[in-house]
């Protein structure tokens, strides 16, 4: 525990110096109310899916497939769309499909006993398969801006972009439901020794279950606000962002081995990784500089824990 | 005494009935794709006979060879419990410098250019495999990390340039054509790198003890494998075999930019579960993981020539992947009941 207050006293101290250097190098234009709400909207959606993710990967799971949930209801809300369905009922629609999405990962995981990296590579390609069925290489744009406009404005009289809002919404719920409930104590205990976890009475399986429908649900809602956000519905929205998603919440501290990290380290992790991407792309610099850097991020969060504990066995054993 | 003898004779019969057990279910596994190949390949001849053609064949080869490649690398990374997701952009890079080496440098001899390019893997492959054994950290982490890390490289060099068939030296597109008793070069590479790591795998020390790692990390430290030099050698030969796909990418291709090989890791870690490589390391084959590779571009081949529209061949691979591990987990269940059946009975 004390290992990781660190990790996230190191995160902001982190955020605090890029949002400096920012402010200092863009003559202010980093922290602006315009700036903020481009960099808001910009990881909203990793925002949105590293809620769920983190819960999952406690668990001591991973779930690779989001970005193709996300992708697979950008393109059915295309679709249903062009069929002529009203939003009212295409958005529900699009949340229930991420949900069953999440939940055959789940099934496949927790019944069959199959391990989830493996389960997710392949709905990934399943459903990001399945988005391009529906929809092929067409978009779809002819949106009603009452709804699109929630994508690209901000709450009225604040800089606050609406997937934000959202985000919020939901991390609070998350964070609950993760830190102040009994249902997140077993996410712990899951993700720490599964086994002992069993024995205790936790229903592993249960709980692997929901948190892969959260998931899918989440990713579904992720989708929708992509979509909107570019009005565009396409199946190859979101190509490759459940690396992001992934690399976001390991840098905020989450072990790869489950039991460990907190909400608010993954949400400290988003904003780092987002404020360092907006601040390169302010700075002009060129976009493989920005894959370059997530890719750097990454390693070091997994290194600098292994490496401390490395030092302190050192240290341990001076004295 | 007559208690001890009793309990140790009926081991030995128990080992050789299960290794039978396990043998018969291993070529159950790699009998079921072939099935499946044929399964595919059978109608799709039907509908279109030039689809057996000798021509469309050599594609088909020349096209699964690209992930046969990186598949050999990936299942004894695999089969230690890890896992290499850099393999593509390692490709990528690869496919690249060696394509600037050739641009810039006419006179360079093909097979000095394809040193190179292996060289450039076996680099990518070394820092993989230095940061997780050294750094113990989780390979799925480490190869997230550089995945990102070697593509940003691959287009920060080539600054959205690409070299173009025009500025190769015409021994090398040749290598990308040639034939021998009409086989394509680039295919017979494949199968002899494919054999060399079917016999490490399966008569050396060193290979051995590739299995003894991923099906118990603890108890190979315990039994003086050198856990970590071992995994380090699987990394640094899982990257210099994606450098020599990407040198015989060029090869193959002609045309070659910063975006060769996106995406292609899931290809290969796809092919190597579906040719049954558990993911959680200890068990598998080369030959296996190759059948995978040969069943995916199989797939992709049929449906260009079904008319069915490209779309359709994502979903197909991922439910290809998902019903292969589901059938593997069956058949271990099986197994071990099967297992404690002949337990039981060698006891009674």
């Amino acid at each position: 525990m004390r290992n990781l207050l660190r990790w996230e006293t190191a995160l902001v101290f982190l955020l605090i110096v890029v949002a400096l250097t920012g402010q200092v190098s863009t003559d202010g234009s980093f922290l602006s109310g315009g700036n903020l709400f481009y960099l808001g909207l910009d990881i909203g959606e990793i925002a949105l899916i590293a809620l769920p993710l983190t819960l999952v990967i406690v668990a001591g799971e991973i779930d690779l497939s989001v970005a193709s949930v996300l992708g697979l209801s950008s393109a059915l809300i295309g679709w249903l769309w062009n069929a002529g369905w009203s939003l009212e009922t295409i958005l529900p629609t699009v949340i229930v499909v991420g949900a069953l999405c999440g939940a055959v990962n789940g099934l496949l995981v927790t019944r069959l006993g199959l391990p989830s990296l493996a389960v997710t590579i392949g709905t990934l390609a399943l459903y990001r398969g399945l988005a391009l069925v529906v929809l092929g290489d067409t978009a779809v744009a002819d949106f009603p801006s009452s709804y699109t406009e929630f994508g690209t404005t901000p709450l009225p009289g604040t800089n606050i972009p609406y997937p934000i809002l959202l985000a919020a919404v939901l991390a609070v719920l998350f964070g609950i439901a993760l830190h102040a409930s009994s249902f997140g104590r077993s996410v712990y205990a899951i993700g720490a020794n599964e086994e002992g976890a069993r024995f205790s009475g936790i229903r592993v399986k249960r709980i692997k279950l929901i948190l892969f429908v959260l998931a899918g649900a989440v990713a579904a809602i992720a989708g929708i606000v992509y979509t909107f956000r570019f009005s565009s519905a396409r199946a190859d929205n979101g190509v490759g962002l459940e690396l992001a998603v992934v690399a976001a919440v390991l840098l905020g501290g989450v072990s790869i081995f489950g039991g460990k990290g907190s909400l608010f380290g993954v949400l400290a992790g988003v904003l780092l990784l987002g404020g360092l991407r907006n601040l390169l792309i302010l700075q002009d610099t060129s976009t493989e500089v920005l894959t370059i850097v997530t890719g750097l991020l990454l390693l070091v969060s997994v290194l600098a824990p292994s490496i401390t504990r490395r030092v302190g066995t050192l240290r341990k054993a001076h004295t | 005494m007559t208690t001890q003898l009793d309990t140790v004779a009926p081991p030995a019969a128990r080992r050789t009935a299960a290794r039978r057990l396990t043998t018969r279910v291993g070529r159950v596994r790699e009998l079921g794709i072939v099935v499946a190949l044929a399964l595919v390949v059978i109608p799709t001849a039907i509908v279109n006979p030039r689809f057996v053609q000798p021509q469309s064949l050599r594609d088909l080869l020349l096209n699964a060879s690209i992930v046969a490649l990186l598949a050999v690398g990936q299942t004894l990374v695999v089969i230690t419990r890890n896992v290499d997701l850099s393999v593509g952009s390692v490709l990528g890079l690869s496919a690249f410098l060696t394509a600037q080496q050739f641009a810039d440098h006419p006179g360079t001899p093909v097979i000095a250019g394809i040193g190179f390019g292996i060289a450039v893997g076996l680099a990518c492959g070394l820092l993989n495999g230095l940061l997780v054994a050294l750094g113990n950290v989780p390979s799925l982490v480490v190869t997230l990390g550089t995945l990102y890390v070697f593509r940003g490289i691959d287009y920060a060099l080539a600054q959205g340039r690409q070299v173009n068939a025009a500025n190769l030296p015409d021994a090398l597109l040749d290598l990308g054509s040639a034939r021998i008793v009409g086989i394509p070069i680039l295919v017979l590479v494949t199968v002899v790198v494919i054999a060399v790591a079917a016999v490490y795998l399966r008569s050396y020390r060193s290979g051995r003890e590739l299995y003894a790692i991923g099906s118990n990390p603890e108890a190979a430290t315990l039994a003086g494998i050198p856990v970590a030099k071992r995994t380090l050698t699987t990394f640094v030969l899982s990257g210099l075999v994606a450098g020599l796909a990407g040198a015989l990418w060029v090869a193959r291709y002609g045309t070659v930019d910063a975006a060769a090989g996106t995406g292609l890791e899931l290809q290969v870690v796809a092919a190597v579960v579906v040719g049954g490589v558990a993911i959680f390391g200890g068990s598998g084959t080369v030959a296996g993981a190759t059948l995978g590779a040969l069943l995916l571009g199989t797939i992709t081949s049929c449906l260009v020539v079904l008319q069915i529209p490209a779309f359709w061949q994502q979903a197909i691979s991922g439910a290809l992947l998902l019903s292969a591990i589901t059938v593997d987990r069956l058949l271990a269940l099986r197994l071990a009941k099967a297992l404690r059946t002949t337990e039981g009975t060698s006891h009674a």
